[in-house]
C-alpha cells in the first residue's frame, strides 16, 4: 500500500502541558507542539480554536519562551472579558487539552544575539511577553549586550514575569529593568509613576553604555503609538524602531 | 479538529458568510498595524514617483497629483491579522489615470510599491490596473490620518490589506517578481485572502 504524500496544512495540534497563573488577568500556558520548531525570539504564533459547527476563531500569541528553552512554547495570554478567544483560555482549557496553532510567524519584530546592541525594549501590559524572549534570550545565551526593559503596568500586581525579570535584574550583568505603574506610586527607585514619555525613553537610554542599535516596542495600538512617539523625542531615528500591535 | 469546550457567539449574520474570507472575522473598527513609528509625512515634502528598475518615468508633488482625475473605490479589506472591514469608502487616483498622466502603458508584469518609511511590497502590475487600484487620498471622505497611511496610501483591497502600502510615494515597475518589506519576513508573495495566502508556507 502506497499513500500519496499530501502536502502538509501549516497547522498542527499542540498539547497543553502546564498552566500558570501569573497575574491577576495574564496565564501562561505551556504548549508542546506534535511537529517541534525552531522559534526566534520575538515571534509569534496564531492559534485556532474551532467550534462543533466548524465556526473558526484565529488569533496571534507572542511566544515567550527563549528559543533555547526546547519544543514547549510558552503563551501568556491576558483576559479580556469581552473577548472571544482569550477568556476561552482562562475559563475552559485544561492541561491535556489538544489546542490547533501554527508558526513559528514573523521575521521583523525578533532579536538574535548576532544583531548586537544595546537594545531598548519597550512594552505595555502583555505587550512585554515577545519581549521577555528576547531577554530570557539573552540570559541563556550568556551575552554581554547591554539591554534595557521598560515595562509599563497599572499597578505592581499586573508586572508580568514580575520575579523573573526583578531576579535578571539583580544580577547586574548588563540587563537593566525600569517599570512604570500608571496608577499607583513606584516602588523601587529605578521606577517611574506615569505613562512613558521622551523624558522617561532619554533616561533609560542613559542606562546604555552608548545609544541603541535597536528599540522595540510592543503593546497595544494606542501605547506602541505613544511609545515610538516618546522614542522619537528622544532622538531615537525612527529606523531603528521596531513595532508589534496587538491591534485593540 | 474541533477544540473541546469552545462554542463561540460570534459567527457573522449568515448573509454576510460570503463576504468573509476563510479565517477571518468581521471588524467594526480600524485596527491599525505598522512595522516601525508612523512617519509624519506633509504634504509640502510629499511626491509621487513612477519608475521602471531605478530609473525614474515621472513624479507629481501633491497639487499636481491631486489634479488628477479622482475616483471612488468603497470595497471589504481583509488584514492578514484575521480582521476583515466591510464597505470601506476611499477616494484617490486609480493607477490607471496615473499611467494615462505619464503616457505610458505598464512597462513589466511586477510592481514594488514603495513609501516614505522605506517599506515596499510587491503587486503583480495586473493587480494594479484595469479598476483594480488606487492611491487614496481620501477616507470616509476625509483626509487619511498618519496612522492610516496618511498623505496617501495604496489601495489594492482585493489583496490582504499589507499590499495597500501606507505613506506610498512610487511605483517601481520590475522585470522579476521581488519581494517586499513584509514578504522577505515571510508573508505571501501574492496574498490572495480567498486562498487565505497568508504566509510563504501557504500554497
Ligand atoms: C502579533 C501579535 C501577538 C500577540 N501576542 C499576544 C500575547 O502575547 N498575549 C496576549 O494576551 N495577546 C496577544 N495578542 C493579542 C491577541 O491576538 C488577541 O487580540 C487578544 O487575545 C484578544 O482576543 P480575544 O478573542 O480575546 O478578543 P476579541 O474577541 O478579539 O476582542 C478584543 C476586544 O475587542 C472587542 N471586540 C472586538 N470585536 C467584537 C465584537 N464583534 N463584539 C464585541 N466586542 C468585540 C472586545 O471588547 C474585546 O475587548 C497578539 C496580537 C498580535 C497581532
Amino acid at each position: 500500500m502506497s499513500a500519496e504524500p499530501s502536502p502538509q496544512s501549516p497547522w498542527q495540534a499542540a498539547t497543553i502541558t502546564r498552566i500558570q497563573k501569573r497575574t491577576p488577568r495574564v496565564t501562561s500556558f505551556w504548549f508542546q507542539p506534535m511537529r517541534p520548531f525552531a522559534h526566534l525570539a520575538g515571534q509569534h504564533v496564531d492559534i485556532r480554536l474551532t467550534a462543533p459547527d466548524g465556526y473558526q476563531a484565529r488569533r496571534s500569541y507572542s511566544i515567550a519562551s527563549a528559543p533555547e528553552a526546547g519544543a514547549v512554547v510558552e503563551l501568556a495570554i491576558e483576559r479580556l472579558d469581552d473577548g472571544e478567544v482569550s477568556p476561552f483560555f482562562h475559563d475552559v482549557a485544561a492541561v491535556g487539552d489538544e489546542i490547533e496553532l501554527r508558526g513559528p510567524l514573523g521575521g521583523h519584530f525578533i532579536w538574535e544575539e548576532s544583531d548586537g546592541g544595546p537594545i531598548l525594549l519597550v512594552g505595555g501590559g502583555s505587550g512585554v511577553v515577545p519581549l521577555m524572549a528576547m531577554v530570557r534570550h539573552r540570559t541563556l545565551r550568556n551575552t554581554a549586550v547591554p539591554v534595557v526593559l521598560v515595562f509599563s503596568a497599572r499597578v505592581w500586581d499586573e508586572v508580568i514575569f514580575r520575579d523573573e525579570l526583578i531576579g535578571l535584574d539583580d544580577r547586574r550583568d548588563g540587563f537593566d529593568l525600569v517599570l512604570t505603574l500608571t496608577r499607583e506610586p513606584a516602588r523601587r527607585p529605578p521606577d517611574y509613576s506615569r505613562r512613558v514619555d521622551a523624558r522617561m525613553m532619554a533616561q533609560a537610554i542613559e542606562r546604555l553604555p552608548k545609544a541603541p542599535r535597536l528599540a522595540y516596542v510592543c503593546g497595544s495600538n494606542a501605547f506602541v503609538s505613544a511609545a515610538a512617539d516618546a522614542l522619537i523625542g528622544a532622538g531615537v531615528p525612527a529606523g531603528i524602531i521596531r513595532t508589534e500591535r496587538y491591534g485593540v | 479538529m474541533v477544540t473541546r469546550g469552545f462554542f463561540s457567539g460570534r459567527r457573522p449574520p449568515s448573509d454576510t458568510d460570503t463576504r468573509i474570507p476563510p479565517g477571518q472575522y468581521l471588524e467594526q473598527g480600524f485596527p491599525v498595524l505598522s512595522a516601525g513609528p508612523t512617519p509624519r509625512v506633509r504634504t509640502e515634502d510629499w511626491s509621487f514617483t513612477l519608475k521602471r528598475g531605478p530609473r525614474p518615468l515621472k513624479t507629481w508633488n501633491w497639487a499636481e497629483f491631486n489634479a488628477l482625475p479622482q475616483s471612488k473605490m468603497t470595497r471589504d479589506i481583509h488584514c492578514v491579522t484575521a480582521w476583515t472591514k466591510f464597505n470601506t469608502p476611499w477616494q484617490g487616483v486609480m493607477i490607471d489615470d496615473i499611467l494615462a498622466d505619464a503616457g505610458i502603458e505598464p512597462p513589466t508584469a511586477y510592481t514594488l510599491a514603495l513609501s516614505f518609511d522605506g517599506y515596499s511590497t510587491n503587486v503583480p502590475t495586473k493587480d494594479l490596473v484595469t479598476g483594480k487600484a488606487m492611491v487614496a487620498l481620501l477616507y470616509e471622505g476625509k483626509p487619511i490620518t498618519p496612522d492610516h497611511g496618511g498623505p496617501a496610501r495604496l489601495l489594492v483591497p482585493h489583496l490582504y490589506f499589507w499590499k495597500s502600502a501606507k505613506w506610498v510615494n512610487g511605483l517601481q515597475f520590475t522585470e522579476r517578481d521581488e519581494p517586499g518589506f513584509w514578504e522577505l519576513r515571510g508573508y505571501h508573495m501574492y496574498g490572495d485572502p480567498w486562498r487565505e495566502q497568508r504566509y510563504s508556507s501557504d500554497p
